[in-house]
């Protein structure tokens, strides 16, 4: 009898201590699948492999980057000089333009159109031609062009974000990254002072009868859906932005950056109100008894004594900003190009995931590459609690 | 005769009352900005909800009839979720509080689970349908966006238990194992049923936060349009939150569908401020109970 309680307990134990490292397990699994995912991306070429670039023999180019072969493909270049060739024009040729250069007699079955393709490059030095590999021919007399291999720096670095582009996907997240990060430092910019003033009053002068209606509000924001705030946002602040700037669109950054402000305004109040309240009564009692007005003792005495609380509370919430998915999908435009005002719509990286994750097909280059978007996401918000952490720590250790 | 001194003390107290009172004004218009949204869905939304709203299919491509499957498609993600959070959400805070000793292990598990919490929730999405839908091949389902949003609130169930521990005094522990009463038999009848009221609001605003989630069911269960209700948990749902995002933008008529998005935002509204609502009262009932025993 003794014994089997005393297994019980143990067993309980056991089972205890399992439910509790289990979030510990999940953080390590979400890194495992989002990095194996998302470090698929680099390394591979920046065209999927169902197609390829091919050069005559003589061509001296060795490689394109995905911004070249995209240039080249757009008319921006036109002479094989601009990337390290001859003087010569570029000659582009698609597979439909094979019709150009032979007659159907010519080509005859289909299955002569690999070798009849081999002949048409041999036979032009300055051709660039892009088509299926299936019709790659088995002693083909051309050379195959190599696109760049995907690295951290021209993913990093580059400045078009078109996934699905032909025939190389313009994969680089400058655009979104500084799109995520110029809605999320304007939202805080519009929500940290307003939310400081809020908590300043709930905290320091309002009295508890009025702290008792406030806290349940500040709550319900925080409680409102963001599909909803998104929702808001397209009904009513976009019209009103479009009016008040005169613009044609009025899905810009700053309509996200006002619906991230509201939406950032319950962390940013709770977390400093929290910090102010931890203010020590002997101090201010002290001040207020030096002769300071209440309102020197805020600013003198609890605002400075609550500064890194207040620290805290601004980067969670530009944690909460950066992170915030349907709501800003809803509402910034989503044009992938890098931001020169906020009155220009961006697309952030939260919200590229979540337009193009159902179009990529599983496993291929585009979905890699929005894993790799997530891998970006996950580890600023790492960085974002790990210095939140280091912050109440430090304070932890100013007091004893 | 106004001295120097009055002057200084004037001007402090005009100084101090400009201050204050903008305080009070800013802090009055954000309480306003939750009105204004409020009342703007409530306005908009209740001319869309009727009882056929509530209990109809969608029809004529999502511009008519009602949102039912979405009603039930958020019910059940929401009770799939909490089948799975709420028993481990629990144990995890009970380890946490009563049994785990201080040092290397409890702090790391805090801040993982910190971590957890902090993590944006198309991450969630990400994940979810790499490890669920993918790897363990559940396809877009009932369960794997079930499992997605268990993750997703897990550390906010650890974080209420925990502090619905807490807020349970020491005497009671130490009382009972005085008694000659085990560990468990401690926790089990002594602390889990004088914090239960806490855990139980922790869980409902848990239920709250679940329900409008869109970004984690995004690619794990959520269907454009199904007019059906699901069978097993291995079938897709339509939700609220993805059906208000759905008709809201890339409806098959956005302007007429208008009416039905302002009323699906109204019921989401409304699930949540119930939560919201519940929560409380069970928290002030409770509270003024402890205080009379």
């Amino acid at each position: 009898m003794k014994f089997l309680r005393k297994f019980t307990e143990k067993l309980i134990e056991g089972l205890l201590l399992i439910s509790g490292g289990l979030t510990s397990l999940i953080v390590v699994l979400i890194v495992l699948f989002l990095f194996r995912e998302g470090l698929g991306v680099f390394g591979s070429p920046s065209m999927e492999n169902s197609a390829v670039l091919a050069v005559n023999k003589s061509n001296p180019v060795k490689s394109l980057t995905a911004a070249q072969v995209k240039n080249i493909f757009d008319q921006k270049i036109t002479h094989w000089n601009e990337v390290g060739g001859t003087k010569d024009t570029i000659i582009l040729f698609y597979i439909d333009d094979i019709s150009v250069y032979y007659s159907d007699e010519q080509i005859g079955s289909l299955d002569s159109v690999p070798a009849r393709l081999s002949d048409l490059i041999d036979s032009i030095p300055n051709m660039l031609a892009f088509f299926p590999r299936k019709q790659l021919a088995e002693n083909f007399k051309g050379r195959l062009l190599p696109t760049e291999q995907i690295t951290p720096g021209n993913f990093l670095g580059g400045k078009e974000w078109l996934p699905t582009a032909e025939p190389a996907a313009q994969l680089g997240v400058l655009p979104l990254i500084l799109g995520t990060l110029l809605v999320s430092l304007v939202a805080i910019l519009i929500a940290l002072p307003l939310g400081l003033a809020t908590a300043i009053y709930m905290g320091e002068i309002a009295n508890e009868k009025v702290r008792r209606v406030m806290k349940p509000i500040i709550e319900l924001l925080a409680g409102i859906p963001s599909v909803v705030y998104g929702f808001f946002g397209l009904v009513v602040i976009v019209p009103l932005i479009k009016e008040t700037f005169g613009l044609d669109v009025g899905e810009t950054a700053l309509s996200g950056s006002i619906i991230l402000a509201i939406m950032a305004l319950p962390t940013i109040i709770t977390i400093s109100e929290d910090a102010m309240r931890n203010t020590p009564r002997a101090m201010k009692e002290a001040s207020l008894a030096l002769g300071a007005t209440q309102w020197q003792t805020i600013y003198k005495v609890v605002i400075p004594y609550s500064a890194s609380g207040i620290t805290a509370a601004a980067i969670l919430g530009i944690g909460r900003a950066v992170g915030e998915t349907m709501a800003v999908l809803m509402v910034t435009g989503n044009a992938s190009v890098i931001p020169h005002s906020i009155l220009e719509p961006v697309r952030t990286i939260p919200a590229t995931i979540a337009a193009e994750l159902g179009e990529a097909p599983q496993g291929g280059l585009h979905y890699k590459a929005l894993f790799a978007l997530g891998c970006i996401l996950f580890i600023i918000t790492l960085l974002i609690n790990l210095s939140v952490e280091s912050i109440s720590k430090r304070k932890k250790g100013h007091r004893n | 005769m106004e001295t120097a001194h009055d002057k200084i003390a004037r001007s402090k107290r005009v100084r101090q009352n400009a201050a204050f009172w903008t305080f009070r004004i800013l802090s009055i218009g954000i309480a306003g900005i939750l009105f204004w949204i409020l009342g703007f869905i409530v306005l908009h939304g209740i001319k869309a909800i009727s009882w056929d709203f509530l209990t109809k299919m969608p029809t004529e491509g999502m511009t008519k009839g009602g949102i039912m499957p979405a009603i039930v498609g958020t019910l059940t993600l929401v009770a799939g979720s909490m089948v799975f959070a709420f028993p481990l959400g629990i144990m995890a805070g009970i380890y946490m509080n009563e049994y785990a000793k201080e040092g290397f292990l409890k702090r790391f598990i805090q801040v993982m689970t910190n971590n957890l919490a902090g993590i944006p929730s198309i991450v969630f999405g990400l994940f979810g349908m790499s490890l669920f839908v993918n790897k363990m091949h559940f396809g877009d389902s009932i369960l794997a966006g079930s499992l997605t949003l268990g993750i997703l609130v897990l550390p906010i169930v650890i974080r209420t238990t925990e502090e619905a521990l807490k807020a349970v005094d020491d005497s009671f522990r130490i009382g009972s194992l005085a008694l000659g009463a085990t560990k468990w038999q401690t926790t089990s009848r002594v602390i889990l049923p004088s914090a239960f009221p806490n855990i139980i609001t922790g869980l409902i605003l848990s239920i709250g936060r679940v329900s409008g989630e869109t970004a984690p069911i995004l690619f794990t269960c959520a269907a454009y349009f199904l007019p059906k209700l699901p069978h097993s948990i291995f079938d897709q749902v339509m939700a609220l939150p993805y059906h208000l995002y759905v008709i809201a933008t890339s409806g098959t008529n956005i302007e007429e569908s208008r009416p039905i998005a302002y009323g699906t935002a109204l019921v989401l509204i409304a699930i949540v401020l119930i939560m919201n609502i519940l929560a409380n009262v069970l928290r002030r009932y409770f509270g003024k109970k402890v205080k009379t025993n």
